[in-house]
């Protein structure tokens, strides 16, 4: 859907008439992406997360597929294919390199993506699917970031790998057939790095399908924006290209600048000395640690130190751990709150900004050693983390009592501007 | 669009009401699952250990070189594992302790073969996550227990592998093994 007053396409060039109506791509474009889809024209910096994610997605699929042209996925050789990567092959250290801290980038704009969804409540009806849709994009992320860090087969990519499928292994029963099976062995080995190599290619491509399911879902109701008061006639948008294609174009390049910060003059920073060992099964690094962005996701399974009736602290901390990330999906239902936006909410806004404070707290003891005081610290956040989700939001969203919402976007950034201007809003009649 | 509807009901009803169309389509789409069954398994299948896998699935270890107080680390299913020969002392102060109070009760018999109370088999892999315990090799720190110690989260184990203070949640695992002579075992 879009709104009917979008501008339409019409192709000027006797070609490109032609290629319209052979298979009209160059119109799918232009109504996704082009002068053709309308956006609210109040959307802040903060809008420009989503395209920023499908550029470090971009940059994952093309620094991968070349690194695979490089890599042997076989125990014996693996750690040396990395590391021929980096020495022999031209320009291989810029691939590999990017490829590593574009996956934490790729983090970095995916969480400030989720958080804007988040304090904006860009999860509430009517784009309950595009959040839905944006986890499952999450959780194949985590995924293929988990199977990508154990390719090169150093002591951080074994130590990882046994103590990720470990968890399965703590499912009661079933769970070590089931280690055994995702693992094709005892311990990882050849048959874990080949399955692992062969998903980590895939799962991008899968990842971009969703993308591609993620947009759709979101231009049925049209982008929200920060407000939270739908668009209600013409005046509240503008086209997505030039307006929006010109912003992002700034965030894109403000985005690579720091990339290249990091890639150039700090390149092992967020990476693990460890790693630089070959994988050895006879002897553990003296701390495991997953990579950053998994940290308050590892905090909260290492929160749990002590059994519960007859279920262990291990198994507590696996359930614990996924039940984190589904949570997310129960989100739109949790908080019933009619009114959108965390501007328009002051209760809620404090809590947000408490829940980002625990988040941070939860990822600085995922990256600690498991000893006091963070093993308590960690108890107290990740029960902040659930209690946040299940208690505090259905709480507020009944007791709050929300700012006057603007009747429209137009009204909400005249007043902006009237008041900058130290001028009445002058309010289009309507 | 109706007149075939009535042709179908009239025409080809069974006996029991069943229409035929309705059959072949229950049937073809059945067989079609099957099929895809049939397909699945082994795609799943496929991802369980290969055979030659399986064929390291047991180890023999010659134990005629470990002396008392000595241990030697191998590998069992590609992880480590622990061959211990107990001297007299650790027997007794394994021995010494109430089984009850501890947070995987067996005791050490449980623990070892009939007769070769001295032999003590584990897998080097703590109980909590996987790491490989200290203690099989000279010189290593034993923990406060006297048999192993787990640097990653600091589990300690006591001399008949038990654990007894840290967050990992049983014993260290004794595999399946039997002697073959003497002075020989075969794990698995």
């Amino acid at each position: 859907m879009s709104f009917p007053w979008a501008e339409h396409y019409t192709p000027k060039h006797p070609l490109m008439q032609w290629v319209d109506e052979k298979l009209p791509l160059p119109r799918l474009v232009y109504n996704a992406v082009g002068a053709g889809y309308p956006v609210p024209r109040n959307l802040n910096y903060f809008w420009n997360f989503g395209v920023l994610a499908g550029l470090a997605l971009l940059i994952q699929i093309v620094t991968g597929v070349v690194m695979a042209m490089h890599y042997g996925a076989n125990t014996l050789v693996a750690f040396g294919t990395v590391e021929q990567t980096m020495r022999d092959v031209n320009a291989g250290w810029l691939m590999r390199y990017a490829h590593a801290n574009g996956a934490s980038f790729f983090f970095i704009v995916v969480y400030l993506h989720i958080f804007r969804g988040l304090y904006f409540g860009s999860y509430k009806a009517p784009r309950e699917m595009v959040w839905l849709l944006g986890l499952v994009i999450f959780l194949l992320m985590m995924a293929t970031a988990f199977m990508g860090y154990v390719l090169p087969w150093g002591q951080m990519s074994y130590w990882g790998a046994k103590v990720i499928t470990g968890l399965f292994g703590a499912i009661p029963v079933v769970g070590e057939p089931i280690q055994t099976w995702l693992l094709g062995g005892f311990a990882p080995g050849n048959a874990s790095l080949n399955r692992f190599f062969s998903l980590h290619f895939l799962l991008p491509f899968v990842i971009a399908a969703v993308v591609i399911l993620h947009i759709w879902a979101l231009h049925i109701p049209g982008s929200s924006n920060p407000t939270g008061v739908e668009v209600k006639g013409p005046q509240d948008t503008v086209p997505f290209h030039p307006y929006y294609t010109a912003k992002d174009g700034f965030g894109a390049g403000i985005f690579l600048i720091l990339f290249a910060i990091l890639l150039f003059f700090a390149p092992n920073y967020l990476g693990h000395p460890d790693n630089y060992i070959e994988a050895n099964p006879l002897s553990t690094p003296a701390h495991i640690v997953p990579e950053w962005y998994f940290w308050p996701f590892y905090a909260i399974l290492r929160a749990f130190t002590v059994d519960f009736f007859f279920v262990p602290a291990k198994l507590l901390g696996v359930l614990a751990m996924f039940a984190s990330i589904l949570l997310l999906f129960f989100l739109p239902w949790l908080d019933t709150s009619p009114v959108r936006s965390g501007s328009y909410r002051p209760t809620f806004k404090t809590f947000f900004w408490i829940l980002v404070l625990d988040v941070l707290i939860l990822g600085y003891c995922g990256g600690a050693p498991a000893e006091e005081p963070y093993v308590m610290i960690s108890q107290v956040a990740a029960a902040y983390y659930f209690a946040h989700f299940l208690i505090i939001l259905p709480m507020i969203a009944r007791f709050e009592k929300p700012l006057p919402l603007p009747n429209s976007i137009t009204e909400a950034v005249l007043a902006k501007y009237a008041k900058a201007d130290g001028e009445p809003a002058a309010v289009p009649a309507e | 669009m109706a007149n075939s509807e009535q042709v179908d009901g009239q025409g080809l009803s069974g006996e029991d009401g069943v229409r035929r169309r309705d059959f072949i389509n229950v049937a073809a789409v059945s067989f079609a699952g099957v099929g895809a069954v049939g397909v699945v398994l082994p795609l799943i299948d496929q991802m369980n250990p290969s055979a030659d896998v399986l064929a390291l699935a047991s180890t023999e270890v010659d134990l005629s070189a470990i002396q008392p107080g000595q241990a030697i680390k191998t590998t069992f299913r590609s992880q480590p594992l622990f061959v211990r020969q107990l001297t007299e002392k650790e027997i007794a102060e394994a021995d010494k302790v109430d089984p009850s109070t501890l947070r995987d009760p067996q005791t050490l018999a449980e623990r070892t073969v009939d007769g070769k109370k001295q032999w003590l088999i584990t897998m080097g892999v703590c109980t909590h996550l996987g790491c490989v315990p200290l203690g099989a090799g000279e010189g290593e720190n034993r923990g406060e227990f006297g048999g192993y110690f787990c640097p990653c989260h600091g589990s300690s184990y006591d001399t008949a592998a038990r654990i007894r203070k840290g967050p990992a949640p049983k014993n260290l695992e004794v595999p399946k093994y039997s002697f073959t002579s003497d002075t020989a075992i075969l794990v698995g």
